[in-house]
């Protein structure tokens, strides 16, 4: 494995926290007492919670050891895709961090947060600019709770037109969260093919649209990585039966600059800043999912919202037509504030961001159309996906390539989605890899596709440099144990 | 820029072995109708050093600690964070991965996470817990729609005493579910008045919250025992869980789902988000909860390790039958309370929560000297009510001009409580400067 990132080294175990400790240990500085003692009536009063007590030292190897087991976008490539793994500026973090953010209270007067609301007005346009639509609102949390915003939205919509529609379009190339969000309005999903090219064609929609029908939920670019080409004249079809037009924008890397969202037909979109916006996604969250409408969709857009007026930025919820809040506050306003960065640190770079994402994932599909099959051989946007058609002679899957691919020093890619291919691999290297650390991970898959046929238990037994070996997730489902 | 590793040199090869031109060519199967006609309209980037004093202006007009004294909770505190915490979480390692899809190159997260469930269970006295949602309020929305799912009831009952915000988000989830809400009236001491129960049999969950918006320790096992007489769910939330560092836990009083915001452990404010939803229930709804889970296995050599499970619940696997949208949650938060909970201890969280208790009750002592009405009797946590006079707002004013925040008005909440403040003290507040707030309130 000479020349490839993966190496084995020391790896620490390190037990459970509560395998650590002894009772009287303490790891924070306790601040002073200056008040008297002042008990509460025992009868309130509960056990103390069964924590281990532990040193600083303790808590710090803790964490720091089981960072070690962890990979990150700092720690190599990370080509997970539509989850748009590019590097996350140090830069933001330190803006998060500033005491006047960090430490601020979100229910303080106007006068006393005039910073923090003048970053989410100045965002909200930026995101409209970037996107080409006309308002935004900052307020979901990730990217699933502003589709489900963008549901009750278009639920708002028809109810202020005294209509009520009860079904909406989804493709099977849609990531998960789409029927999820549609069902938790009420809508019932219609689940439509794309076709043999990978894409939404004009007559399954108009087949499948009627006045029942709230509207359409399409990814784009979609999960195979391709732009749905026949957008217009879909959004044209959905727009004619008096329905709505909702993007999930999980792809937007790939076209920053590149598209207008409007002139395309899009009524409702929303963006993931931990995806585009380079947002760090923290092992699982915190996200920011803001969503961005048409003109006639603004009043249905969650409250409060900042709005600018001659002496400043103050919080509005004069939206009588509003879906209602979302958030306890106003949002992941942490993760705003890098976005907010970033933006600022790219300006109109942020096409040649998009790119740059394109250019190195077609590069990858073309390096490796040889190696691994390619079931839509058309040129991609920011991500390609590969099948393991190719290998399956040699009795080694998707699973076995990108478990072999850790040995190698790279994070797998997302396999298994889009639904639509089976045994799918779905690489996106976003535009953060240099052409020396892409030619790397190529020739990392051509070597296993080689030991696939050589020598195939190397595949069926990796990783073997991880912490553990390949985990049983079967077991844990059967007998879950979720707490010790 | 620096982001950007692309030498010409580099594009021009690469463009060369797909076999297009120019970058814009890649673009070639967007239709031209649906491609911007000219470039974005934003500002010039800005270097690491304009941006640095661009964010400082910005964040220098903000009212924080230590400059301001704010004395307003209301579900986001000012607690101290240890600053081991701020320096282990910013490991990037954890920073900078995804969700722990792929189980053996994720064993920090999925290790660390486990021991956030393990930890929050015990903190709520719950069987088990997930492993966070997006904040208190959604976490509470989640509650009552996983009890709409166990129940196959329509209905559910929430208290008023409830964070304002937290009911609004509720309404805004449950409205599009097509569910009723009953709500809860309180009694002259501050907590929930249940009579409003009485005759109604169709309830899938009572949602009440301890302690509660006004600070107020309601009294749970009743509670408990009659929302169960009704055979609904009984769903306790809070939006301050170091009270049970001190106080009864919802568990032990018979909660089935426990659920709030985690932002008090070792989560900066940051303007109200990113918060960390708990949620925690009975083991036996387990297959009806929200969000990711994690959970204790063997990998083929036998050894302990962890992994993602029962994600036969969760949207990825069961798209519209899932039991939540949720797919990013709180993660980065959820370590941060981990790591917050290990330092603190069981003993430290004991002496913590009773030095916030003491604070706060020195602080509504020293008021009720000065004069003040404190109206809702019962006992509490770390912030109370209390009703100044008529026209306090002038005072209100110039005490801001001091910097110091006198607790958040009720009235716009409340309507029937003008001129009640919510005040908070925690143990960042000193004795020095509770004084100076009475002080200045009794010029």
């Amino acid at each position: 494995m000479k020349g490839f990132p993966g190496r084995t080294g020391l790896i620490f175990d390190e037990p459970l926290l509560w395998e650590r400790g002894r009772k009287g240990r303490s790891g924070m500085s306790l601040p002073r007492r200056d008040v008297d003692a002042s008990p509460p009536a025992e009868h309130l009063v509960g056990e103390p919670p069964d924590f281990p007590d532990l040193s600083e030292v303790e808590v710090v190897r803790h964490y720091t050891r089981l960072s070690q087991w962890n990979f990150g976008v700092d720690s190599s490539m990370y080509p997970l895709g539509s989850c748009t793994m590019k590097y996350n500026p140090k830069v933001n973090e330190k803006q998060a961090s500033r005491p006047g953010f960090a430490g601020a209270h979100p229910l303080l007067s106007a006068p006393l947060s005039q910073g923090a609301l003048r970053l989410i007005f100045e965002l909200e346009r930026l995101l409209a600019e970037i996107t080409g639509m006309d308002a935004v609102s900052v307020q979901p949390a990730a990217g699933a709770q502003g589709e489900l915003a963008g549901m009750l939205i278009i639920y708002a919509y028809y109810r202020s037109r005294g209509s009520r529609r009860t079904k909406i379009i989804v493709p099977d190339t849609a990531h998960g969260t789409n029927p999820a969000s549609a069902t938790l309005c009420g809508f019932q999903p219609l689940n439509v093919k794309s076709n043999e090219h990978g894409m939404l064609s004009t007559e399954t929609i108009a087949a499948a649209m009627d006045e029942d029908v709230a509207g359409i939920m399409v990814t784009n670019p979609n999960t195979l990585g391709l732009f749905e080409e026949n957008i217009r004249d879909i959004a044209e079809v959905v727009h004619s039966k008096g329905g709505l037009v909702y993007c999930d924008g999980a792809n937007m890397n790939a076209v920053m600059g590149i598209v207008n969202s409007s002139d395309m037909g899009i009524d409702i979109q929303h963006l993931n800043l931990h995806k585009t916006f380079s947002t760090p996604h923290g092992s699982g969250g915190p996200g920011s999912g803001p969503v961005c409408v048409k003109k006639h969709l603004e009043p249905f857009l969650p409250i409060p919202r900042v709005v600018r007026e001659d002496d400043g930025y103050l919080l509005s919820e004069d939206f009588p037509e509003s879906i209602g809040k979302l958030h306890a506050f106003h949002g992941n306003f942490g993760v705003m504030v890098k976005a907010y960065s970033y933006i600022l640190s790219m300006g109109p770079e942020l096409t040649r961001a998009s790119q740059l994402a394109v250019l190195n994932a077609n590069y990858l599909k073309e390096k490796l159309k040889d190696v691994l099959h390619l079931p839509y051989d058309r040129p991609c946007m920011h991500e390609c996906v590969f099948s393991d058609k190719l290998q399956k002679e040699y009795k080694v899957s998707t699973l076995d390539i990108v478990k072999r691919l850790m040995d190698y020093g790279f994070h797998p890619p997302t396999i298994y989605f889009p639904l639509v291919v089976s045994g799918a691999l779905m690489i996106e290297p976003t535009e953060t890899e240099s052409k020396e650390d892409l030619d790397l991970f190529i020739d990392a898959l051509k070597a296993i596709a080689r030991e696939a046929r050589e020598h195939p238990e190397l595949l069926q037994e990796a990783p073997t440099t991880c912490k553990v070996k390949r985990m049983d997730e079967v077991e844990a489902a059967r007998h879950p144990c979720l707490t010790g | 820029m620096r982001y950007l590793p692309h030498t010409e040199e580099d594009v021009a090869e690469m463009l060369k072995v797909i076999g297009v031109a120019k970058l814009d060519d890649l673009y070639a199967t967007i239709p031209r109708e649906c491609r911007l006609a000219s470039g974005l309209d934003l500002p010039e980037p800005m270097t690491e050093w304009e941006l640095g004093d661009h964010m400082a202006t910005l964040a220098g007009s903000m009212a924080v600690s230590p400059e301001y004294k704010v004395f307003v909770g209301a579900g986001s505190y000012e607690h101290f964070i240890p600053e081991s915490v701020i320096q282990i979480l910013a490991r990037s390692e954890f920073v900078t991965a995804y969700t722990p899809y792929q189980p053996e190159i994720s064993q920090g997260t999925l290790q660390a996470i486990y021991e956030y469930q393990t930890l929050v269970a015990r903190l709520l006295g719950m069987e088990t817990a997930n492993a966070s949602l997006y904040d208190g309020a959604s976490a509470l929305a989640e509650a009552l729609l996983m009890a709409l799912r166990i129940t196959h009831r329509n209905r559910v009952a929430i208290s008023r005493a409830v964070h304002p915000s937290y009911q609004k988000v509720v309404r805004t989830y449950l409205a599009a579910a097509g569910c009723e809400l009953l709500e809860l009236s309180c009694l002259q001491d501050g907590t929930t008045d249940l009579s409003a129960m009485n005759g109604t049999d169709d309830l899938a969950a009572v949602a009440v919250q301890s302690p509660n918006f006004f600070g107020c320790i309601e009294d749970l096992k009743p509670i408990g025992q009659l929302v169960h007489d009704k055979e609904a769910l009984f769903v306790v939330c809070f939006s301050e869980p170091l009270a049970y560092g001190l106080f009864k836990n919802p568990g032990s009083q018979g909660a089935d789902i426990a659920c709030g915001e985690g932002q008090s452990f070792g989560v900066p404010q940051s303007f109200g988000g990113p918060g960390l939803g708990m949620f925690a229930s009975k083991m036996k709804y387990v297959r009806s909860m929200p969000g990711r889970l994690v959970g204790m296995s063997k990998d083929v050599a036998g050894e302990r390790g962890f992994v993602l499970t029962l994600a036969t619940r969760e949207q990825h696997i069961r798209r519209e039958k899932a039991t939540s949208n949720i797919c990013t949650n709180g993660s980065l938060c959820a370590l941060a309370a981990a790591m917050y909970m290990a330092s603190l201890g069981g003993t430290g969280i004991r002496e913590l929560a009773m030095l916030n208790h003491d604070k706060s009750e020195y602080l509504k002592k020293e008021l009720v000297k000065a004069g003040f009405k404190v109206p809702f009797s019962g006992p509490t946590f770390n912030e109370f009510v209390v009703e100044f006079p008529p026209g306090f707002e002038s005072t209100y004013e110039r005490l801001l001009e001091k910097k110091i925040v006198p607790g958040l008005s009720l009235a716009s909440y409340y309507p029937e409580l003008p001129n009640h403040y919510l005040l908070c003290a925690t143990e960042v507040r000193t004795r020095a400067d509770m004084d100076a707030l009475v002080r200045e309130l009794t010029p």
